[in-house]
């Protein structure tokens, strides 16, 4: 990046720090630091999207989807959300390419599970086999990002799903008695108030999200973790700027971005808290304004 | 069915080195990928029993510290459960992984005049120890924050009947707060200890290497997953181990949560709610 670090062997001390600090790598190192936060930004309103649907389809009159929304929500409880992780994305491409192979090569008769092996047409390969390196990384980082969504969706269905609860029945009765339909009673009286009974739990919400984004390593995105290895191991004398295994210091710089992440969340979100229930009939509420017992 | 019987016998206690050393690599049958995958999970148990028995004692240090108005104790427990609660577990296993693997691989002597005797800190960087031990601390945080919410929800009253009957000091604590933090706190914690299990299926996917292929359940559904490239049986699979190793640590928890409310009213009596288990 600088001119005087053309020649990393010939600098020491300080200026080789600087020097090795801004190689290419280290730029997409500094780089992944912004895909974890652009899935942050993604993967929050969309699990928002999924956590609402599942909600509104939980308290829905139709019987099948009142079963598949509480399953979903449900499904997460008891198993570990590794496994989650893992599975998901799997299963979706497997499922993109096989939608695509019965479109694109629907005159094929093979079929596609031969034994142990998934096998689809090239042309349904997803993506393309000729395609460039960065598409395979964005579609590695959609599916991650479906997968996030899934999971977190079901939390935020549990915890909307409560605030919901949480709303005081009185309020939809009254919605009810001045002839409210069940629509209008759902959209311009609970959803509208059940913000304050969920901000508690969305907040824990994401926090967790934040410090779920390192999964993003196991779904082979190359991502902070995945940098932190490449970086931190060994460099022989055959790299540029050869070092002996600076592993953990890389991955306490990670733990410090993290901790700096919650705690900065955690002020915020507080602060949110605390504005959300400026008048509100809560204890919170009442203890704004200056009540005590 | 016979079959089957012979893969209990070759890979039942294959994670812990007991068995057929070589992994089923072709032709691998439903049986063998539940054998296996149970086989794991001993690990699982392994590491959230440990975890969470050692945890708790520590939460409860910590706890106490806490609470406790004196900065000198209260800021390391402050500090101890941010650091572990701030932070993603997945993070701190490579983290500690790098830093156990930078001791010296001889161990460390300790001298202490009269005694001196050296720690073997290479198994530090083993799965069984070194893993064990980020999931305790870890478990210790988060339980820490459960017992100082309830330490703080200890009802008034019987502090101040205690008073009355000049009960004070650790015996206020032993006799009085004890009971009734823990008995606040047990339903929080029955989650806990569920959330713990079910993280302990990170180790081997964090910086811990599995040595001679005996790895957790997960490690084995990934390598089954891997070689049949068919995700769909294997994860299922550890789903449902984990479901049912879930239920196990409910009636378990729950029986003791009965016990902590006997002199109760059926009213009073607090009851486990699951709540929902979350990454960390």
């Amino acid at each position: 990046m600088f001119n005087t670090c053309i020649d990393p062997s010939s600098i020491e001390g300080f200026i080789w720090l600087i020097c090795y600090l801004t190689t290419a790598k280290h730029f997409a190192f500094y780089f992944s630091f912004l895909v974890v936060l652009l899935l942050l930004i993604f993967a929050a309103p969309l699990s928002l999207l999924f956590g609402f649907i599942a909600t509104a389809g939980v308290r829905s009159s139709i019987i099948p989807i009142r079963i598949l929304a509480k399953g979903y929500i449900h499904m997460v409880r008891g198993i570990p959300d590794v496994v989650f992780f893992l599975f998901v994305p799997l299963a979706l491409d497997q499922l993109f390419e096989f939608i695509r192979h019965k479109i694109i090569c629907f005159e094929q008769s093979e079929p596609i599970w031969r034994g142990t092996d998934f096998v689809v047409c090239k042309a349904a390969k997803l993506p393309l086999s000729t395609a460039d390196l960065w598409v395979h990384q964005l579609y590695a980082f959609i599916l991650a990002l479906i997968a996030f969504a899934l999971v977190f969706g079901a939390f935020a269905g549990n915890v909307l799903s409560g605030a919901m609860s949480a709303v005081p029945k009185a309020q939809t009765e009254t919605g009810m008695a001045f002839g409210f339909t069940k629509k209008q009673t759902f959209w311009r009286i609970l959803v509208p108030q059940m913000w304050v009974y969920a901000i508690p739990g969305l907040s824990n919400l994401w926090m967790i999200l934040i410090k779920a984004t390192p999964l993003l390593f196991l779904l082979g995105v190359e991502d902070i973790v995945y940098w932190a290895r490449e970086l931190g191991g060994s460099k022989t004398s055959l790299y540029a700027y050869p070092h002996p295994d600076w592993r953990v210091y890389y991955f306490a710089g990670l733990l410090v971005f993290y901790l700096l992440m919650t705690w900065l969340s955690g002020k915020v979100l507080n602060r949110l808290q605390s504005k959300l229930s400026h008048g509100q009939a809560t204890m919170a509420g009442r203890e704004l304004q200056g009540y005590q017992g | 069915m016979s079959n089957c019987w012979t893969t209990i016998q070759d890979y039942g206690l294959r994670s812990i080195g007991i068995g057929e050393r070589i992994l089923p690599k072709t032709d691998i049958t439903i049986c063998e990928q539940v054998v296996l995958i149970g086989s794991g999970l001993i690990w699982n148990i392994y590491f959230g029993i440990i975890a969470v028995f050692f945890g708790f004692w520590f939460a409860l240090m910590l706890a106490i510290g806490k609470n406790n108005k004196l900065a000198i104790f209260r800021n390391p427990s402050n500090s101890f459960i941010f650091l572990f609660r701030g932070s993603p577990l997945f993070i701190q296993f490579f983290f500690v992984y790098e830093l156990f693997v930078l001791l010296p691989k001889i161990g460390v002597t300790l001298d202490f005049g009269f005694l001196s005797f050296s720690l073997q800190t290479h198994w530090l960087t083993k799965a069984w120890l070194g893993g064990l031990f980020v999931l305790f601390c870890n478990t210790a945080a988060y339980s820490a924050e459960i017992f100082y919410g309830a330490i703080r929800s200890v009802p008034s009253t019987e502090l101040e009947a205690a008073e009355a009957f000049g009960i004070t000091g650790w015996h206020k604590f032993w006799r009085i707060i004890w009971p009734s933090m823990l008995r606040l706190a047990w339903p929080s914690y029955t989650n806990e200890a569920i959330f713990l299990f079910h993280a302990t299926a990170l180790i081997f996917f964090t910086g811990f290497p599995a040595w001679r292929q005996s790895g957790d359940a997960l490690y084995y559904a990934n390598y089954f997953s891997d070689r049949t490239f068919n995700p769909f049986l294997p994860y299922p699979i550890v789903a449902a181990y984990f479901i049912l190793v879930t239920l196990i640590i409910i009636s378990i928890f729950g029986f003791a949560n009965r016990y902590l409310n006997r002199h109760l009213d059926v009213e009073q009596r607090t009851q486990i709610k699951l709540s929902i288990n979350l990454l960390r």
